[in-house]
């Protein structure tokens, strides 16, 4: 039950776009048809769901006041806390190109879908986003860490296919001059961002 | 005779010499003000931009904070544009980037801890600003010092400036305050503005008021300069 809870305030509650904008540069970039904006955001969802728990071992095994402890006793009073940043967008980057190899092996499809967007995935702020978000949370246990990835990058999905929908329909609306294009994308954010505010407070 | 060729040598050195603040050094500063903004033009840094203007003390720290990384960043990525190898340039600029923030982050828990607590995660997120790694990508990695020092000036400044002005709607008309200050008065006192009946409006505290606010800037600033209309 606390990991459907988990799952649902990740992917809708709080959700990566609407709530804190991360990834807004690359959302904005993919959504102009909804075919890139699947592929751009099943990338996201696999990196998360592969990089949260691993950065979520990182935390607690290295970086974390006393996470040292299992080299032995005189490594307790050590406090890494300062190398998160560093540590994690390393992890970050070098998952994502190590995915990149592996998906690249085994499923030359799945790579053919996926592959130009997995490098620019590296700088995408979600990513590290939403490991700073899991760094805050202090989660008990690794599955824990694991579903708000997998949440976060669903909710992320669905935000990005929603607008790339959208702005397919409109494209040959008559849309004001200096509005077209890029300011009709944030103000359709905006009120899809309203809507997503009546998630505010759920629970199951 | 003499002193004639003398002269005319000197002006020709003066022409070679490109001076600091030429025709094309200054639209490096100010393209990125108006016409080449990084967040409204180019779509990059959004997501700090739209998510630290709660308040303005907030978004000007914030806005310095860039700054300072976007100028060590491009500068010693273009110190260093010609022994960086092609392939593994991106972990080389993560890595700079990242070691200049950890540098402002610690600087920033030390003496503005308040306002550090605030932006939380949003002072890591520089490392992947888009506006750093964009400008990095696009500029320092080609060019000398000088324009890379004034192409991180310029764009950092224009990201400023669009946080501050969304920021100061937000605060004003969703606190009635500017830089903490109260503006309209005292809610809870119900003194100035307040006392009349006014009220201030929640909908700009929440996140969706600063994309609809990027919006309106968009639209103003491609109103005055119409070559700036998308077309389709």
């Amino acid at each position: 039950m606390d990991l459907v809870n988990i799952f649902i305030r990740s992917a809708f509650v709080d959700n990566m776009i609407f709530a804190f904008f991360f990834g807004m540069c690359s959302y904005l970039a993919v959504s102009k048809t909804v075919k890139t904006a699947v592929g751009l955001g099943f990338a996201v969802i696999f990196v998360l769901t592969v990089t949260i728990p691993i950065n979520y071992l990182i935390e607690n095994y290295v970086l974390k006041e006393g996470a040292l402890t299992w080299m032995g006793e005189e490594y307790a009073s050590v406090n890494l806390n300062y190398l998160t940043y560093i540590m994690f967008i390393a992890v970050i980057a070098s998952t994502v190109q190590l995915v990149e190899m592996i998906v690249e092996k085994i499923s030359p499809a799945l790579y053919g879908a996926l592959g130009i967007f997995l490098p620019l995935i590296a700088v995408n702020c979600a990513i590290l986003g939403g490991a700073l978000f899991m760094q805050e949370k202090q989660f008990a246990t690794i599955g824990q860490a694991t579903v708000y990835g997998l949440g976060s990058g669903v909710g992320w999905f669905i935000a990005v296919v929603l607008i790339a929908a959208i702005r397919e329909r409109i494209r040959y609306a008559n849309i004001p001059g200096p509005l077209r294009g890029v300011g009709m994308a944030f103000l359709i954010t905006g009120l899809m961002g309203l809507a997503f505010l009546g998630f505010m407070g759920f629970e199951i | 005779m003499a002193e004639e060729t003398v002269i005319v040598e000197e002006k020709k050195e003066v022409k070679e010499r490109e001076p600091l603040f030429s025709k094309k050094n200054k639209k490096l500063i100010t393209d990125p003000l108006d016409e080449n903004n990084p967040v409204t033009i180019q779509v990059l840094g959004i997501c700090s931009a739209l998510a630290v203007t709660v308040q303005m003390k907030a978004a000007v720290v914030m806005s310095i904070s860039v700054l300072f990384v976007l100028l060590m960043a491009n500068i010693s990525v273009s110190l260093m544009r010609n022994l960086i190898p092609n392939r593994i340039r991106i972990i080389v600029q993560l890595v700079v980037v990242a070691s200049l923030v950890i540098i402002v982050d610690q600087v920033l828990k030390a003496y503005l801890y308040d306002v550090s607590k605030e932006l939380s995660v949003f002072v890591g997120l520089i490392i992947t600003n888009c506006i750093i790694m964009g400008r990095l990508e696009a500029f320092a990695l080609g060019n000398k010092v000088w324009p890379s020092t004034l192409d991180a000036l310029g764009n950092s400044i224009g990201y400023a400036m669009v946080l501050v002005v969304v920021s100061f709607f937000k605060e004003l008309f969703g606190s009635g305050k500017l830089f903490g200050i109260e503006i309209f008065g005292n809610a809870t006192e119900g003194t100035g503005l307040y006392a009349m009946g006014y009220m201030d409006n929640g909908l700009m505290l929440l996140p969706p008021s600063s994309l609809i606010l990027v919006a309106i800037y968009i639209w103003v600033q491609k109103m005055r300069n119409p070559t700036l209309i998308e077309t389709h």
